[in-house]
C-alpha cells in the first residue's frame, strides 16, 4: 500500500510539476510528461522496476483514447476516407517497411530482420499524434485527417504484422521448427493470444474473431442503448460513469481474449456508439481517465530510456533516429504529394507522423520472443523508438514557428480551410426548446441539443430529432458537445437557478459564444443578463401578448388597430424594462425596494397613453416642442 | 449649383452634403445588383446607408430614429429594385409614417425643405419600354411621379432616377462594374457639390450623359 502510494505520488507530482511548465514553454504536455518521466526515472532514480506494470495500466490509456476517438466518427465518415485509409496507410506502412529493410539488405542482414526492423519503425505514436493534434486544433485541417487516416490504418494492421512476425526469423534450427510449424497453419494469427483461442484451428479462429466483432457491433448497437438509458433514468451518475468503463474494459477484455488489439475492438465500439444520443455523455466521462493514463503512459516511456546505453554511444543512436525519422518523413511527403495535399498540409502530415511509436515497443518485444530480432539489437532499437517519440514534439515546434507562419505571410490569401459550420448547442428540449430547434433545423443550421431526461431524448430520437441525453449543467458535458467552437448557447431549460449557472458559466469560460435564455419573468431575465446573456426573453410574454391580441379583436376591435396596439405595448415594456434594470441591480428585491415599485406603478401607469398615442410612439411627448401637441400624427386613412 | 439655396443644409465642417441612402429589397440573397451596389455605397465616405428591410423587418418603424436621420443629412435617396412601376412595400409605408404632416409639410418649418431627393432603381424591362411607344407606355421618371409630387410637397430639390434597365441581365452582359462606378461617381459629385443640379433637374434619367452634368475630377 505505502509503495503504491509513494509511486502515485511521484508520478502525479512529477506530472504537475512538468507538464504545466512544459505548456508554458510550448513545448506541448506530451512532452512534459515525457521529461518528467525522464526526471523520475533514469535521472533521479524515485521509480525503477515497477514502471513495466504501470506501462500496463497506462496502455489502457490508449484504448481509451481509441474509444473517443471512435466516437467522434460516425460509421459514415469512416466509409468516407477508405480511400485515404487503405492508400495513405497502406503506401505509408508498406513503403517505409520496404525502404528500411532494402537498407538493411544492403548492409548484409538478414531480409527477414530487416523487414521486422522496418515494420517496427513503420509504425508512428497515435498517442502523441491525436494528443498533439487535438491540443494544437489541427485535427480537422487536410493534413490532420490525412495523418489521422495513417494512424487508424496502422493500428489495424498491427493485427496483421504479429501474424506475420513469426516468419521473418532466419530459419536457423531452432527457429526453422517454429517457422515450419507456423508455416503449416497451426493457429499462427494466434500466436501472440492467449485465452480463449489456444489451441483452435485456423477455421475456428476465424469464426470466434468474427462472433466476438459481431457481439462488439450488435452489443454497441442494441444492448448498449437500452442499458444506459435504464441507467440515467436512475439519475445516479457515478453509475454511468462506472457503466461507461465497463463497457470499454468489457470490449477490450474480450478483443484481448480472441488475440485481437484491445484499442482496435473499442475503436470499433466507439464508431459503433458515434450516432448514439449518450455519446457526448459517454465522451465527457472517459475523457478524464484517458487523460491521466495517456500522460502516466508517456511519463512510463520516459522514465523506461536507458541513460548509459543512450549515453554510451549518444551519437551511433541519434544519428539512427533522425535517419529513420528523415526516411519515414520522405516517404509521408512523397505519399503527400501523390494524394496532392497542399504545401502546409504536407508538411504537417510528414512532421507529425516521422516518429516511431508505442507499437513499436509491442512489436520488438514480440519479435524477440520469435527470435527475429536479436535482445541486444531490440535494445538499441527500443531506445531509437524513445528517442523519435520525444523528438516529436520538436517537430510540431518547427511547424508552428517555421512552416505554419511562413504559408501564412506567402503570396495572396491563404488558402480557406473548410471550417466546421459555427453550431448551435441547445439546453433544454421541452416544449421551449423544440419550436426553437424547429426553426433553426428547418433553416438549415447545425444544431447539438442536450437534455437530461433520456425518456424525452428517446421520444425526439423516435420522431426523427438528432438530440443528446446529457446534464447540460455539467461543465465537461457542455465542453462535449462543442461549445467552444459553437457561435451560439441557447439555453431554454425549466430550472431558474441552474440556467442562471448555465449562463455565467459559458460567458466565464467562452467568452466568444453569443448567449439567449430563456427567463421565468423578469427577475429572472435581469439575473440573466447579469451573468452575462446576451439575449434573454420571457417566456410567456410573447404567447400571452397574442391571446391579449386576440381578446381585443373578438370584442369587434379592428385587427389592425389591435396589431397597432400590441406593437406599442412590445416597445413600452422594452423601454420600461431597460430603465428599471438599474432600480433592480441594486436590490433586487422588490418587496424592499421602493424606488423600484415607484418606477413598476409608473410603467403601468403609462401603458395606456402609450397604447392609446396616436403616433403609436412610445415617446416623452416633451421632447417634441416642433410638434404642435395638439395635432399628433394625423396620417390620413387610405 | 455649388451656391444652392440657402435652406439646403450643408455641412459647415467640411461643406460637404451629408447623403443618407434608405435601401429596400425585400429577397436581398437574391439580389444581383442591388446588393454589390449597396455595398459600393456604404463605402462611399459621407454616405449613411440603411438596409430598411434588415432594420425593420416588421415595419414596425422607430418614426423618431427615422426623422432624426432626415434632420442629419442634406440629401435623401430611395434605392430599391423597381417593383410593379414602384417602390417596395416598406418605402411606402416609410413615407406614409415618417412624412409627418407637421414634420415635412404643413410645418412652420418643413424639416426637408431644400434638401435634394432622388431615386436609385433598377427595373428589369428594357428602356425601351419605358416611353410611349414603348409596351410600358410611361418613362421612368413619369412612373415615379407620386414620388416627385411627394418631394415637391415637402419643399425638396428632385432630381431624376439613377436607373438601370435590363437589370436581370446586367451581370452576364457585364454592365454591372460601370453602373457602379457611374453611381459612386454621382455620390461623390452630389457630396461635393460638383453635381450640376439645375441641369440635371429636367432629364428623365439621371446617369444618361454624366459629363454634362459633373464638373471637375
Amino acid at each position: 500500500m505505502e509503495g503504491m502510494l509513494f509511486h502515485a505520488f511521484v508520478y502525479l507530482a512529477a506530472a504537475v510539476v512538468a507538464v504545466p511548465v512544459a505548456h508554458r514553454l510550448g513545448l506541448g504536455s506530451v512532452l512534459g510528461y515525457l521529461i518528467a518521466g525522464i526526471l523520475i526515472g533514469p535521472v533521479l532514480g524515485l521509480v525503477g522496476a515497477e514502471t513495466k506494470d504501470i506501462q500496463q495500466v497506462a496502455e489502457f490509456g490508449v484504448v481509451l483514447m481509441l474509444f473517443l476517438v471512435g466516437l467522434e466518427l460516425e460509421p459514415k465518415l469512416l466509409w468516407q476516407m477508405r480511400g485515404r485509409l487503405l492508400g495513405l496507410g497502406g503506401l505509408q506502412v508498406g513503403l517505409t517497411a520496404l525502404a528500411i529493410a532494402a537498407l538493411a539488405f544492403s548492409l548484409g542482414l538478414y531480409w527477414g530482420l530487416g523487414l521486422a526492423v522496418g515494420l517496427v519503425f513503420a509504425m508512428s505514436s497515435t498517442a502523441i499524434v491525436i494528443q498533439t493534434l487535438s491540443e494544437k486544433g489541427l485535427t480537422k485541417t487536410e493534413g490532420g485527417r490525412a495523418s489521422f487516416a495513417v494512424l487508424l490504418f496502422q493500428d489495424i494492421s498491427v493485427i496483421a504484422v504479429l501474424a506475420l512476425i513469426p516468419f521473418l526469423a532466419q530459419p536457423e534450427p531452432l527457429a526453422l521448427a517454429a517457422w515450419l510449424s507456423a508455416a503449416a497453419g497451426d493457429n499462427s494469427a494466434a500466436q501472440g493470444a492467449a485465452g480463449l483461442v489456444a489451441g483452435l484451428p485456423n477455421w475456428g479462429y476465424a469464426l470466434v474473431v468474427l462472433g466476438a466483432v459481431a457481439t462488439v457491433v450488435l452489443g454497441g448497437h442494441y444492448l448498449s442503448r437500452p442499458l444506459f438509458r435504464y441507467i440515467a433514468e436512475s439519475r445516479l451518475r457515478e453509475v454511468f460513469t462506472a457503466s461507461a468503463l465497463l463497457l470499454v474494459v468489457g470490449t477490450a477484455l474480450l478483443m484481448t481474449l480472441v488475440g485481437l488489439s484491445p484499442a482496435l475492438g473499442t475503436f470499433l465500439a466507439g464508431v459503433i456508439l458515434a450516432t448514439s444520443e449518450f455519446r457526448h455523455e459517454l465522451r465527457s466521462d472517459i475523457e478524464p481517465f484517458k487523460g491521466i493514463l495517456m500522460g502516466i503512459f508517456f511519463i512510463t516511456v520516459g522514465a523506461g530510456i536507458d541513460l548509459p546505453l543512450l549515453f554510451g554511444d549518444f551519437a551511433t543512436l541519434l544519428g539512427l533516429t533522425l535517419g529513420v525519422m528523415g526516411l519515414k518523413a520522405l516517404v509521408l511527403l512523397a505519399l503527400a504529394r501523390l494524394f496532392r495535399l497542399r504545401a502546409g498540409d504536407r508538411w504537417l502530415f510528414a512532421l507529425s507522423l516521422a516518429q516511431a511509436g508505442e507499437f513499436g515497443f509491442v512489436l520488438l518485444g514480440f519479435c524477440v520472443q520469435n527470435g527475429v530480432v536479436p535482445t541486444g539489437l531490440a535494445r538499441t532499437l527500443s531506445l531509437v523508438v524513445a528517442l523519435s517519440m520525444l523528438l516529436t514534439p520538436a517537430l510540431f515546434i518547427l511547424y508552428d514557428r517555421l512552416i505554419a507562419p511562413r504559408l501564412r505571410n506567402g503570396k495572396g490569401p491563404a488558402p480557406d480551410t473548410i471550417e466546421e459550420e459555427g453550431t448551435v448547442v441547445i439546453a433544454g428540449i421541452g416544449r421551449f426548446g423544440q419550436i426553437v430547434n424547429r426553426l433553426l433545423v428547418a433553416a438549415g443550421i447545425e444544431t447539438v441539443v442536450l437534455d437530461h431526461r433520456a425518456d424525452q431524448i428517446d421520444l425526439l430520437r423516435k420522431l426523427g430529432i438528432k438530440s443528446y441525453y446529457g446534464d447540460a449543467s455539467r461543465p465537461d458535458l457542455l465542453h462535449a458537445a462543442g461549445l467552444a467552437r459553437a457561435r451560439l448557447f441557447i439555453v431554454a431549460i425549466d430550472d431558474r437557478d441552474r440556467a442562471v449557472e448555465m449562463v455565467d458559466y459559458c460567458r466565464r469560460t467562452y467568452p466568444q459564444v453569443r448567449i439567449l435564455a430563456r427567463a421565468y419573468d423578469v427577475g429572472h431575465l435581469y439575473l440573466l443578463k447579469q451573468a452575462g446573456a446576451d439575449l434573454a426573453v420571457r417566456e410567456v410574454f410573447d404567447t400571452s401578448l397574442g391571446l391579449g391580441a386576440a381578446a381585443l379583436r373578438e370584442l369587434g376591435m379592428h385587427p389592425y388597430k389591435v396589431e397597432r396596439m400590441t406593437r406599442a405595448f412590445r416597445r413600452h415594456e422594452a423601454a420600461g424594462l431597460a430603465g428599471m434594470y438599474d432600480l433592480w441591480d441594486q436590490d433586487p428585491d422588490i418587496a424592499r425596494n421602493l424606488a423600484l415599485q415607484a418606477r413598476i406603478r409608473e410603467h403601468v401607469g403609462t401603458l395606456q397613453d402609450a397604447l392609446n398615442s396616436d403616433r403609436m410612439q412610445l415617446h416623452d411627448r416633451t421632447e417634441r416642442g416642433w410638434t404642435p401637441p395638439s395635432r399628433g400624427f394625423s396620417r390620413e386613412p387610405d | 449649383m455649388s451656391n444652392a439655396p440657402g435652406s439646403t443644409k450643408v455641412d459647415e465642417a467640411v461643406g460637404r452634403r451629408r447623403i443618407l441612402v434608405l435601401f429596400a429589397h425585400p429577397s436581398l440573397e437574391r439580389s444581383e445588383v442591388n446588393g454589390p451596389l449597396a455595398a459600393a455605397t456604404a463605402r462611399v465616405e459621407g454616405v449613411t446607408l440603411v438596409d430598411l428591410y434588415a432594420e425593420y423587418p416588421t415595419f414596425d418603424f422607430n418614426v423618431d430614429l427615422e426623422q432624426e436621420r432626415l434632420l442629419a443629412h442634406d440629401a435623401l435617396c430611395f434605392m430599391y429594385p423597381l417593383y410593379w412601376y414602384s417602390t417596395p412595400a416598406i418605402l411606402k409605408e416609410w413615407q406614409d409614417l415618417v412624412l409627418e404632416r407637421g414634420f415635412a409639410y404643413d410645418a412652420a418649418a418643413p424639416a426637408l425643405q431644400g434638401k435634394v431627393f432622388f431615386n436609385a432603381l433598377t427595373a428589369g424591362g428594357p428602356e425601351a419600354a419605358y416611353c410611349a411607344a414603348g409596351y410600358n407606355h410611361l418613362t421612368i421618371r413619369e412612373l415615379l411621379s407620386p414620388l416627385e409630387q411627394m418631394s415637391r410637397l415637402c419643399g425638396m430639390v428632385f432630381l431624376p432616377p439613377f436607373a438601370l434597365f435590363g437589370a436581370r441581365t446586367a451581370v452576364e452582359d457585364g454592365r454591372l462594374a460601370g453602373h457602379i462606378a457611374d453611381w459612386v461617381r454621382v455620390l461623390e459629385a452630389l457630396r461635393d457639390h460638383r453635381l450640376d443640379l439645375a441641369a440635371a433637374a429636367p432629364r428623365t434619367k439621371l446617369n444618361a450623359d454624366l459629363d454634362a452634368i459633373i464638373r471637375g475630377a
